[in-house]
C-alpha cells in the first residue's frame, strides 16, 4: 500500500484528502510518533522504569530487549496508559497522554496492543473479536466491518478460521488473529509485547512472518522480543533494557555483533546459549 | 386428588399470580443486579460506594421487613396509588438484586484480567468492555449460582402472601376457608413448587450448554 506514494500515477489519482492512512505513513515517515520523556515508575519500593526518554519516529520498527523485570511491558503498557506512570510525559502524535475516560479510549483506539496471551475475547468468534472495535469504537457498519474484518484475516492467514471460537484455535493462529484485531483499528502504531514468547516453538515463525510483513508495509511498530532473527530482518533500532533503564539504543546489527555494554554482552552471551 | 381438581381455579390463579410475580421481579432484579453490580467494580469511587452501600443496607434486611415497608409504609407516601402486587414486585426485586449484584460480581472477578486490557486496548470505554466483554463473560461464569438466586426468588414470592397478594403461598389460607384440610393443600402447593424449580434447573443446564466459553 505505502508504495502508491511513490508512483506518480496512482498518486495523482487519489485526492489528497481521501488517501488512505497508510500513505501518509510514508509521506511523513521519520517525524516522531512516540516521544517517552523523562518517566518514572514504581511499584512500591520498586523502580521498576528509571527515567526512559526514547523517540520512536513515524513508520519505525523498534525492537526492546531485556532480561525478565527490566521493565520492557511495563514501559508498552504505559504507552497506551494499561499502566499509570508517576512523572514524566508521553505524547503520541503530538498528543499528551490523557487521563481516564473516553479522550483515553480514543487514543487507546489508535494504539494497537498485541499481548504474550493474545488476549483474545474468549466468547466472541473470530470474525466478531475482529469486528467489536470497528463497530463499537469508529462507528463502522457490520456489514463493512465484516468486509474488512475478512481481508485482515485473509491477510494474517486465518480466513477459514472466522466463525470458530478463540479456544478452538493453535496458539500461533490466535495470535495472528489478535494481530487482524489490533490492525482493523487502523492504529497509527502497534505495540507488542513478546507475541511469541508463549507459541509452542513450531508456531513462531508464522507470526513473526506477520510482523516482517506489517514492518515491510511501513506500520510503526514497537516489539519486545528476544527474536534476533526478526530484529536483524525488520527492526530500524533496537533498545535494550536492563533494570529499568535503557542501557544501549543501536541498530541490530551493531547490537548483537558488538554490544558496547557489559549487561548487553552478558545477556546476549546468555541468550545466544539456546 | 379431589382437594386439587375440586378447586383448581384457585390453584390456577394462584400460580398465574406466582409466576407474574416472580418474572417481573426477576427480571427487575437482574437489570438492577447488573447495574449495581458493574457499580461495584466501577474505577470511580463514589460509584462502588453506592453499590456497596446498597448491597449492604438490603441484603441485610429480612425480606418480610422490606416487604413491610413496602406495604405500609408506601401507602403513607403521598405517591401514586398501586397495588400490593406491584409493591410485592418492587421490594423482591430490590432484595433479589442484591445477590445478583455479589453472583455477578463474583463472576467478573474470574474474567482473566487480560480480557478487560484487551478491551481497553482497542479503545473500549469502561461502559463498552463491561458490556461487551466482562458481563457476558461472566454471566456465563455463574449460571449455576445464579440460577440459585431466582429459585431462592421464587420460593420467596411467598412471602407476598402474608401481604394480601393472592399468589401460590395464599392458596393454603383461602382453602381453608372452604375447608380443605390444610396439610394435603400444602403437600400439594409445595410439589407445584418443585415442579417449577425443576424447569428452572432445566433452563440452566440448557444455557450452561449453549454457553460455555472454551478457555
Ligand atoms: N503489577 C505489578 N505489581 C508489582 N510489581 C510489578 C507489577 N508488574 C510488574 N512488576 C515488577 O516490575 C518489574 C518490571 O516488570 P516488567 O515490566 O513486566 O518486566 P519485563 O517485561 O521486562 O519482564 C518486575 O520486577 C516485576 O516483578
Ligand atoms: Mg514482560
Amino acid at each position: 500500500m505505502s508504495r502508491h506514494a511513490f508512483c506518480p500515477k496512482l498518486g495523482s489519482m487519489e485526492p489528497t484528502d481521501s488517501s488512505p492512512a497508510t500513505s501518509n505513513i510514508t509521506v511523513r515517515r521519520g517525524e516522531p510518533l512516540v516521544v517517552v520523556k523523562d518517566i518514572n515508575k514504581h511499584y512500591g519500593e520498586l523502580h521498576v522504569l528509571k527515567n526512559i526518554n526514547a523517540v520512536v519516529n513515524r513508520g519505525e520498527v523498534v525492537v526492546v530487549i531485556g532480561p525478565s523485570g527490566s521493565g520492557k511491558s511495563t514501559l508498552c503498557r504505559a504507552i497506551n496508559r494499561l499502566e499509570t506512570i508517576d512523572d514524566g510525559v508521553i505524547t503520541i502524535d503530538g498528543v499528551k497522554l490523557p487521563e481516564e475516560g473516553r479522550a483515553l479510549a480514543t487514543l487507546r483506539a489508535d494504539v494497537g496492543m498485541v499481548f504474550q496471551a493474545f488476549n483474545l475475547f474468549a466468547h466472541k468468534t473470530v470474525l466478531d473479536n475482529v469486528t467489536l472495535g470497528p463497530i463499537k469504537v469508529r462507528g463502522l457498519s457490520k456489514a463493512d466491518a465484516e468486509k474488512k474484518a475478512m481481508a485482515l484475516l485473509e491477510r494474517v492467514g486465518v480466513a477459514n478460521q472466522a466463525k470458530k471460537m478463540p479456544g478452538q484455535l493453535s496458539g500461533g493462529q490466535q495470535q495472528r488473529v489478535a494481530i487482524a484485531r489490533a490492525l482493523a483499528m487502523e492504529p497509527k502504531l502497534i505495540l507488542l509485547d513478546e507475541p511469541t514468547s508463549a507459541l509452542d516453538p513450531e508456531m513462531i515463525n508464522e507470526v513473526l512472518e506477520v510482523m516482517v510483513d506489517l514492518a515491510n508495509e511501513g506500520m510503526t511498530m514497537i516489539v519486545v522480543t528476544h527474536e534476533m532473527g526478526f530484529a536483524r530482518k525488520a527492526a530500524d533500532r533496537v533498545i535494550f533494557m536492563a533494570e529499568g533503564e535503557i542501557v544501549e539504543e543501536t541498530s541490530p546489527e551493531e547490537f548483537f555483533t558488538n554490544p558496547q555494554s557489559a549487561r548487553a554482552q552478558d545477556f546476549l552471551s546468555k541468550i545466544l546459549d539456546h | 386428588m379431589d382437594t386439587l381438581l375440586n378447586n383448581l381455579d384457585v390453584f390456577v390463579d394462584g400460580f398465574t399470580l406466582t409466576l407474574q410475580v416472580f418474572l417481573w421481579s426477576a427480571l427487575f432484579a437482574l437489570i438492577l443486579g447488573t447495574i449495581v453490580g458493574a457499580m461495584r467494580v466501577s474505577p470511580v469511587a463514589p460509584m462502588r460506594w453506592v453499590g456497596t452501600g446498597y448491597v449492604n443496607l438490603v441484603r441485610n434486611t429480612p425480606l418480610t421487613l422490606l416487604m413491610f415497608f413496602f406495604a405500609f409504609g408506601y401507602p403513607k407516601l403521598d405517591l401514586p396509588n398501586v397495588s400490593y402486587t406491584t409493591l410485592a414486585i418492587f421490594a423482591l426485586g430490590l432484595y433479589t438484586a442484591t445477590y445478583v449484584a455479589e453472583t455477578l460480581r463474583a463472576g467478573i472477578n474470574t474474567v482473566p484480567l487480560g480480557q478487560a486490557e484487551a478491551a481497553r486496548a482497542i479503545g473500549l470505554t469502561f461502559g463498552q468492555s463491561m458490556s461487551h466483554i466482562l458481563m457476558p463473560q461472566a454471566f456465563r461464569a455463574v449460571i449455576p449460582p445464579m440460577m440459585s438466586v431466582f429459585i431462592a426468588l421464587l420460593k420467596n414470592t411467598t412471602v407476598a402472601a402474608g401481604f394480601s397478594v393472592a399468589e401460590a403461598g395464599y392458596i393454603r389460607a383461602s382453602l381453608s376457608e372452604r375447608g380443605e384440610p390444610a396439610i394435603v393443600v400444602l403437600l400439594w402447593v409445595a410439589l407445584f413448587f418443585i415442579l417449577l424449580v425443576a424447569v428452572l434447573s432445566f433452563v440452566q443446564r440448557m444455557l450452561e450448554n449453549r454457553l460455555k466459553v472454551l478457555r
